[in-house]
Parts: C-alpha cells; structure tokens; sequence
C-alpha cells in the first residue's frame, strides 16, 4: 500500500504543471511563440483547434514541455507566408512531447529537433499541401544529434528530401507511420541502434534508407531493423534538388540500405516497386575521411514478401541490365561489396559484382548473387526507449 | 516654457533610481520590462563603466548601424584568454543597438548571469525600449527597399549564441577587437591584460588578402552556428577562423541536410567556381529554406557576396 502510494506519488505531474492554452486569431505568430518562450518545464502548451497563419518559424527551448493540438488535421499551423528561418517548429530542449497536431508548408524544414534527447513525436502531421515539388522544404519530421528518439504515428507527405528523417542519432523507434509523396519516406542516416516498424512507405522515389555519410559529427550507422512495414507503390519520380544524397535515389527503390553495419530487414511486405524492392550499397562519391567506412558490413534480409518489382530500372544501366536479364530487374539488387551480406528471401537477386562502391556501371559483371549459407549473425536487440516516452503517449 | 519642460524631465531623472547601472537587475532572476530599468545610459549617454566597442569584422544585418557596448561591474575585470571570446565576470553585460539613421530599432542585451548569459531583445518605442521575449517584425526602407526587419526573439538570440547547448557571447573575441581599444579596457580597469595577438583583418579593408578577409567574413557571419558545438554541428560545415579541414570548411563538402538549399550544386565551394558553390548560393538568396543565415537577414549582403566570390574564385581546383 505505502509502496503503491509511493509509485503515484512518484508518477503524478509536478502540482504546479499548468496548461497554457493558445488560440487561433490575430497575432498567432507572436502569442503562439511567447507561449513556446515562457512556458516552464512540466507545463503544456495546448493548441486550440483552427488554423495558425504563421510568418516565422517557432521554437521551443525549455525542458519537459507537451505541445498539444486538436489533432493532425483539427490544429492547423501554417507556413504558407513564413519570411523567416530554417524550419516550422525547432525544438533543442529535452523531454518534449510534440502531438496532434499539423504543420503545412514550411519553406526550410518542417519541424526539427536538434540535441533534444527524449522527444517524442505522436500523431503529427506534416504536409507541404502543393504535392511534390523540387521547391518544398527538405525534411518533415527531422530529430538530430539526439538520444531516444520516438516518431510514431507521424505522417509526412511531399518532402523533397525524406519525410522522416533521423540523424546521427542513438537509440530510435519510427512505427506506425505514413510517409507518402516525398523523395524519400523514412531514411536514418548516420544513426545508432533503431527500430523501423509498422510503417507505410508508399508513392516515395524511395520507401525507406539507411545510410551513413562522411564528414559528419556521428558516422558508424548500425544496428538497425526495418520491419513489418508496407512498402508499396513507390513510384513518384524523384525531384529531390540535386547535390543532396537522395537525389541519387532511384525512383522505386523499397529499402535501400548504404554503408551500414547490421542492418536486418525482415517481415516487410514489398510490392510495386519499379526500380527494386531492397537495394543494398556501398558509398559511391568520392571522400577523404579517414574514419569513415564506405562499406556495407553484416546485412540480413529475410522473411519479406515480395510483390511486383523491377520493372521500371531507374539507376545509371539499369535498363540495359534488365534488357539482358529477360525485361526487368530481380526484385533485391546489390552492388557486390562489402561484407556478411545475406539475404534468404527465396526471390531473384542481383549483384553487379561491382570491385568497389565508387566503380562506375561499366565496370559491373551483372549476375545473380550468391549469398552465403549458414546461420545468420545475431540480430540487434530490440530497442527500448525510456519509459516515460511510451507513458507520454498511453 | 521650455525652460519648464527642461525642469520636468530633470526631476524625471531626478525622481528615478540613482543613475548608474542597477547590477541588481543583471545579476537577479527578473526579466526587466524595459531597456531603461538597468540604467546603462543616463541622459542618452552611456553609464560608468559601460564602455563603447566596435569589432574589425562584424555580423551583417540588412546594413543596420549598430551602437555596441561592454559594461563591467565596478571591482570586476573581464579575464583575457587567447584570441577567442573574452571571460566576462558575473554582472558584466553587452548591449547592441540596431537602427537605420534617424531610427532606432531593438536593443539586444546580453547579461552575465551566476546561472549564465542570458540574451534579451528590446524593441524600441518613443524614448524607451520594452522586453519582447517573443521577437517582432518591422516594416522598414533600406537602401530603397522595402524589407520586414526580423527582431529575433528570445530562443532565437540562444540558436545564434549557444556553444554546447549554453549561451555564449558572439562578438567579442579577442582576435576581433583592436588592440587600441583592449587597451582602453585596461586603463578603464574592465579587463586584466591585452597581449598582442595576430587579429582578424577588417572584411572590406582592401590592403588585407582577400583569403584573410573572406575566411574572417565567414567566421564572423556564419561560425557562431557553423562550428563543432554550434547550431549547425550536425552539418559538418565549420566556417569558423580556427577550423583547420578544408572538407570542413566547404570545400569539395557535398551538403547534407540542404534540401533545396543546394541549389542544384554538388558541393558548399566549388574551388575556382564560385558559380556552382552551394555556399555562395545561400549567401545570394533571400528565400526563407534557402538562404543563409537562416536569421537576421532579408537583404543580400552585396559586398559580402563579392568578397567570399573573389575568394572561391582564387581558389585552386
């Protein structure tokens, strides 16, 4: 009894958290980003229900703080007229809850958090309402250099870079989402220990990536799993501006997974995917970091469904390769290197047999890939985040 | 009758604090409401101990004119460390005015805190200017254009000055004062010592090398977020005037999180090329998402343009 007192006690909200309410109307901009400034760590931030025509993009810097909406489609934050910063929202405080709410055009970013350890997205929506369009802010739901990271039940649509992006971060969950319509749906750069599951990843250039980059704070991405996710019909040509990573994308690639160490990509379901269902990369452009590692090491695929793919190549000689091999590409394409690369789906795959990642098409000696026999390696453990995050949500 | 408002505005003064500078607002836990409430100008001058500064290469703000000033509790020295940023004693603050001639627009305050520094805007209106935690926008006419003046609010002055998650003074590094006026900051007993230390050239100085310039330019305009612990870490462009990889300063750097702030360019400095750097891009544009800085900018800085131009265009590939 004392120890279940104890337990609420230690549970309950401090007695002085408070819910500071913020209405649609004139001056939105000012009294909404006040709110976001003056609140104290515990408190709420509520967001009625309408429409928010905002001019700048607004920030949260304090501790232990909710920001709450209507829901995704109810509280409405527009950037349609915004003339200042890099992002809709920016959060670089720690502990903070971000849901039920949405966020429509932003011109950089839509809402970013940078070293906020602990953040948790839930049921938020991000849109850039236009579709498409080369012209559209990079990422939607972009968590940064943090710990713990949870994004559930977040959709993004018309990122010109990824919809949901994690990067050089540790510990991470993205389930439950829906990211359509963007160059790239779901993508963990650079990132350590994460859990992809029970997303939706359709009408992307690309479904979901895994990549690690050079010249970054945080390299060594590994330790991810990506599965039981949809990931379908990703067919929207790529119109991520060029220069960035994912320009380099291939329309209709379902996972595409570069230059990681143990990374498992099981149970997932793959359908309609023109270029290929899993793609599996080295790093190809040239770098001068010596710490950084441009290959795959350790990848596992299995147990996947695979539906149609392959049919529409979109890589430099694809369509040439798929000519040779009776009109369309197997459904898993590999470069050929790196190492501990298994895949026992009992589907087609092809390697280009490359010598290296940066070796161009014409040096590749398309054939099936051989993958090694035997035991697959020990899978990453499942991610826990700390309790608090989930009870954030219940 | 003058004579008689003359009087009014004397027993104004006379009626207020004491004049001087009121250290128990600097060093306690209040916001003060309006700039006036510390008490660092009296009679439209500045206060004992708060000591005017200019810097070799400053930040651009839409061609704003800035009044800057360093205020040191009396008993207090700032400690000198090497070319970086000063060592201000608990108490001390800076403050900056920004204004177009014949209007003055914000005051920005920066205090020394027990707890840390602590960034405050001021917004100004008639003789006084009042707290705007939440930052505001003004209409004003620059150079003939007509331009949304951003004053930053508060979490914004932090995303400019934070090293390592905490606010940090921007300006005021060694390297970046003349030694004439470090000098006077010694005889005024509001600094320790003043060595002298190789300085950051002056940005449109013509006898300075254009390279020595633009990297002080781009030090100054773009390393407080562009640095190892900065805003833009996780960027892995660091423009700062230490930083010692060339990949990390741009070049031959292909972006990472850009988006459409690539412009379509592979890399932030294209040596030789000033055309296809992304860097120069961002610098030319003042579309929100693409142009850098991402705060405090609606104008293109013309001549910054030109000089971080002649730089990457010298350059060799």
């Amino acid at each position: 009894m004392k120890a279940l007192a104890l337990a609420l006690l230690a549970t309950a909200a401090p007695l002085a958290a408070k819910t500071v309410t913020v209405a649609p109307g004139p001056d939105a901009q000012e009294r909404l980003q006040a709110a976001l400034i003056e609140v104290q760590p515990g408190d709420t931030v509520q967001i009625a229900a309408g429409r928010y025509e905002l001019t700048d993009g607004l920030s949260l810097d304090v501790d232990k703080v909710t920001v709450k909406g209507a829901g995704p489609d109810a509280t409405v934050l527009s950037f349609k007229n915004q003339q200042g910063a890099g992002e809709g929202l920016l959060v670089t405080s720690d502990d903070v809850v971000l849901r039920d709410f949405g966020v429509e055009d932003t011109r950089g970013d839509g809402i970013k958090s940078k070293g906020a350890d602990r953040i948790v997205y839930h049921n938020v929506r991000v849109e850039w309402t236009g579709g498409p369009n080369e012209k559209n802010g990079a990422y939607g739901v972009y968590p940064v250099s943090s710990t713990d990271v949870l994004v559930d039940r977040v959709t993004v649509r018309g990122a010109s870079d990824a919809g949901i992006y994690v990067g050089q971060s540790k510990n991470i969950i993205v389930r439950n989402s829906t990211a359509e319509f963007n160059v790239a749906g779901i993508e963990i750069e650079n990132s350590h220990n994460a859990d992809v599951y029970g997303n939706t990843a359709r009408k992307n250039a690309g479904g979901i990536l895994v990549f690690d980059l050079p010249n970054l704070p945080q390299m060594g991405g590994h330790a991810i799993r990506v599965f039981e996710n949809q990931v379908v019909e990703n067919d929207t040509p790529n119109f991520a501006p060029k220069g960035n990573i994912v320009a380099s994308v291939p329309t209709g690639t379902g996972v595409m997974v570069m230059a990681n160490a143990d990374v498992f990509v099981f149970g997932n379901m793959f359908a309609d995917n023109g270029n290929t269902n899993v793609m599996l990369i080295g790093y190809k452009r040239p770098f001068t970091d010596k710490s950084y590692n441009p290959l795959l090491r350790g990848v596992v695929v299995r147990d996947n469904k695979h539906g149609r793919a392959g049919f529409a190549p979109s890589f430099p000689g694809g369509s040439e390769i798929a000519a040779a091999m009776g009109g369309s590409l197997p459904p898993i394409f590999w470069d050929g290197t790196g190492t501990g690369v298994i895949v026992k789906d009992a589907v087609p795959a092809l390697s280009l047999n490359l010598p290296s990642p940066e070796a161009s098409v014409d040096q590749a000696k398309p054939a099936p890939a051989n993958f090694p026999d035997g035991p697959v390696p020990p899978e990453p453990k499942p991610v826990v985040l700390p309790a608090s995050m989930e009870a954030a949500i219940k | 009758m003058r004579l008689l408002a003359c009087l009014a505005g004397w027993m104004l003064v006379a009626s207020a604090a004491p004049p001087g500078v009121n250290d128990a607002l600097i060093s306690g836990d209040t916001l003060p409401p309006k700039l006036s409430d510390f008490g660092f100008f009296t009679n439209g001058r500045p206060s004992a101990r708060v000591h005017p500064y200019t810097l070799n290469t400053p930040l651009f703000s839409d061609y704003a004119e800035k009044e800057r000033f360093i205020y040191v509790p009396a008993g207090k020295r700032i400690m000198y460390r090497g070319g970086g940023p000063l060592d201000f004693p608990v108490g001390s603050a800076l403050i900056k005015t920004f204004g177009y001639p014949g209007r003055t627009l914000e005051t920005r305050v920066l205090m020394r805190r027990a707890s840390g520094w602590v960034a405050l805007p001021y917004v100004w209106d008639g003789k006084d200017a009042e707290l705007r935690r939440g930052g505001t926008r003004i209409p004003v006419e620059v150079h003939g254009q007509q331009i949304s003046y951003a004053v930053p609010n508060q979490n914004q002055c932090k995303e400019c000055h934070q090293l390592s998650g905490a606010i940090e003074p921007i300006g005021p590094k060694a390297r970046n004062l003349s030694q004439s006026l470090l000098g006077d900051l010694v005889k005024a007993g509001m600094l320790d010592r003043a060595p002298a230390i190789a300085r950051l050239p002056h940005w449109d100085d013509p006898k300075a090398p254009v390279a020595a310039r633009a990297r002080a330019y781009l030090d100054v305009n773009c390393g407080h977020c562009h640095n190892r612990a900065g805003s833009a870490s996780n960027s892995g462009l660091y423009l700062t005037w230490e930083e010692a990889d060339p990949v990390a300063r741009g070049i031959g750097k292909t972006p990472v999180a850009a988006g459409r702030g690539s412009g379509g360019l592979d890399v932030a400095i294209a040596p030789g090329r000033p055309d296809l750097s992304i860097l120069l891009y961002r610098m030319k544009s003042t579309e929100p998402g693409v142009a850098m800085p991402e705060l405090g900018r609606a104008m293109v800085h013309t001549e910054g343009v030109a000089l971080v131009s002649d730089y990457i265009a010298g350059l060799k590939p």
